[in-house]
């Protein structure tokens, strides 16, 4: 374990990720977040200097979709998702 | 003597596409239908959905790049911009961050100094949030994302302008251009063209650029130059009592004219851009941007060029008739059947300009058809009606895009051109009114005015003032 993260990394990303985590919690997160930053070390020994970046796997480009309207009203699958509604909207709160 | 500054602006204008689907799947991007019933699992972020682009955004892009002199990234990628908001339902907006669409631009603007350009460091292309409705009453938001996925891009400028003036010249200019590709409505009112203003100020003759804020909310260009003047007037005052400007977003309150901070630098979004990894990257050919720059319109300045030429109407029509491609188009369309081109010219810059300011519409408002305002100016020309009569028409054309012909048979409004019926009206004013017929007797010939208005209101409007004059003028003399 090369990596430590620290307390206050620790708030910023439970905050960032809007999560409020018990004292155990954030110690077994500190724990996976060590490892894979660890587990990145060791990807990082790889000498890629001839290797181009790419951020996908499949040699595929140019998916497209032509412009025309296929989709109806999905309203009734998203509004039995919601935990409430009204007017056919999603309730949340006051959100400004 | 207090010191000289000078205001320094950048634009992040974001406009939203006309396309008929959104950016990433098949859902309806029009405007008015009943909440969420323009949704998917796409556009509402359900797991496991998979975002496909729309081949028709990446060309608007590309559209409007190229006639703002852009470069055309030829290798270009999606990336997801993460934040927990509850009009962004999937809890990251689809944007580009690493490669933008379109960099390097520029557009000229007209300055009381001459031609300007203004930088443009990129356009990207990104999806639209969906809309939050406040209920003050219950403490709560509904959420409709009818708008989650429409297709945006963002027109990020340099910081090349120095006053409100030439923001509005900018603004103005790149609503022509996207609304002359087609690509967009460009209605700040509506939402379809929005501006952030980033604006910092530094003594004239400074180099180095003043620490900046951001303004957002601003959605007419009343308020943008308000916005820009007021703003501009607190960071000077700022400096000038010895205090710093803070970097921070502002949002403007139009109803109280003033800015307020809504987040500063040091409570900035993290935002953990990354690669989208479900969208696959997008390679531009040589031939595809030819394809759509051979596809560009003809352009305003040239549109003018022509219209001198072609039509010979005065620069000052021309001016109005090519501030929106619909008018343009509309006036050329009524000049192929009807070619009078300043009697068109004049329908459309005094009538239709009147009833668009009063109520409250666009030149791409109009709804009549060129086919009607061609038979209403040739029943003119053939004296089927008059001018006055010709004026209720084309209201009545102007909302419902009547038949002219049609409206007036039905309404028996055509010009009486019985000179019998004519005879007799004529002869009933002057009998009707003795002091006024010895005031024009008397060399006082002005008043014939007056008895050609009680002629026409007897005639109920329905006669040729030219000919009600002549007439007069005979049996008077």
């Amino acid at each position: 374990m090369a990596n430590v993260i620290c307390d206050e990394t620790m708030e910023s990303v439970a905050i960032l990720a809007k999560l409020a985590l018990s004292e155990e919690e954030k110690e077994q997160a500190r724990k996976d977040m060590e490892r894979m930053l660890d587990y990145i070390d060791k990807l990082n020994e790889l000498d890629t200097t001839d290797v181009e970046p790419m951020s996908h796997v499949f040699p595929v480009s140019n998916c497209f979709r032509e412009d025309i309207v296929s989709n109806g009203d999905g309203s009734a699958s998203l509004m039995a998702n919601a935990p409430e509604k009204r007017e056919n909207q999603l309730v949340v709160p006051k959100t400004i | 003597m207090s010191r000289q500054y000078e205001t320094v602006i950048g634009l992040e204008v974001h406009v939203e596409l006309a396309t008929k689907t959104k950016i990433f799947c098949g859902c309806s991007t029009s405007f008015g239908g009943a909440p969420n019933t323009h949704t998917c699992p796409v556009c509402t972020g359900m797991p496991g959905s998979l975002p496909v682009l729309n081949r028709q955004v990446v060309e608007y892009a590309m559209a409007v790049g190229i006639a703002a002199n852009c470069e055309i990234t030829r290798c270009l990628k999606f990336d997801r911009k993460n934040y927990f908001y509850p009009d962004n339902p999937q809890n990251y907006q689809i944007s580009q961050l690493y490669l933008p669409i379109c960099r390097n631009g520029y557009v000229e603007i007209e300055t009381p100094e001459g031609i300007k350009q203004v930088r443009i460091h990129e356009i990207h292309m990104e999806e639209d949030a969906g809309k939050l409705v406040h209920d003050d009453w219950s403490d709560t938001s509904l959420v409709d994302y009818n708008r989650s996925g429409v297709p945006l891009i963002e027109i990020v400028s340099e910081p090349d302008m120095r006053s409100a003036q030439e923001v509005i010249a900018y603004l103005e200019k790149l609503r022509l251009l996207i609304q002359y590709l087609g690509a967009s409505d460009c209605k700040l009112q509506e939402g379809s063209m929005r501006a952030d203003v980033n604006l910092s100020v530094r003594e004239a003759g400074a180099e180095a650029y003043g620490t900046r804020t951001e303004m957002k909310n601003l959605n007419s260009f009343r308020a943008i130059t308000r916005a820009i003047e007021g703003e501009s007037a607190r960071q000077i005052e700022l400096l000038e009592s010895g205090r710093s400007v803070v970097q921070e977003t502002r949002k403007w309150d139009d109803g109280k004219e003033m800015s307020y901070a809504m987040r500063s630098k040091e409570d900035a979004q993290d935002y953990r851009y990354f690669p989208d990894p479900d969208l696959v990257p997008v390679i531009i050919s040589e031939a595809w941007i030819e394809k759509v720059r051979a596809s560009q319109p003809e352009f305003r300045t040239e549109k003018m060029e022509r219209y001198k030429k072609e039509y010979g109407i005065p620069d000052y029509d021309i001016g109005i008739l090519t501030q929106s491609k619909h008018m343009a188009d509309l006036f050329e369309e009524t000049v192929a059947i009807c070619p009078l081109p300043k009697k068109v010219s004049n329908w459309l810059m005094v009538e239709t300009m009147r009833l668009l300011k009063e109520k409250n519409m666009d030149a791409q408002d109009i709804r009549y058809s060129a086919g009607n305002l061609a038979k209403l100016i040739q029943m003119v020309e053939d004296k089927e009606i008059n001018g006055t009569i010709a004026k209720e028409v084309f209201e009545v054309m102007f909302e419902q895009d009547t038949d002219p012909e049609i409206y007036v048979e039905e309404h028996g409004l055509k010009t009486v051109t019985d000179e019998n019926a004519l005879n007799r009206a004529v002869e009933d004013v002057i009998a009707a009114n003795p002091q006024t017929v010895e005031e024009y007797r008397n060399g006082k010939e002005k008043v014939l005015g007056f008895l050609v208005g009680q002629t026409m209101k007897v005639m109920k409007g329905q006669a040729d003032p030219a000919l009600v004059n002549r007439l007069l003028k005979e049996k008077l003399s």
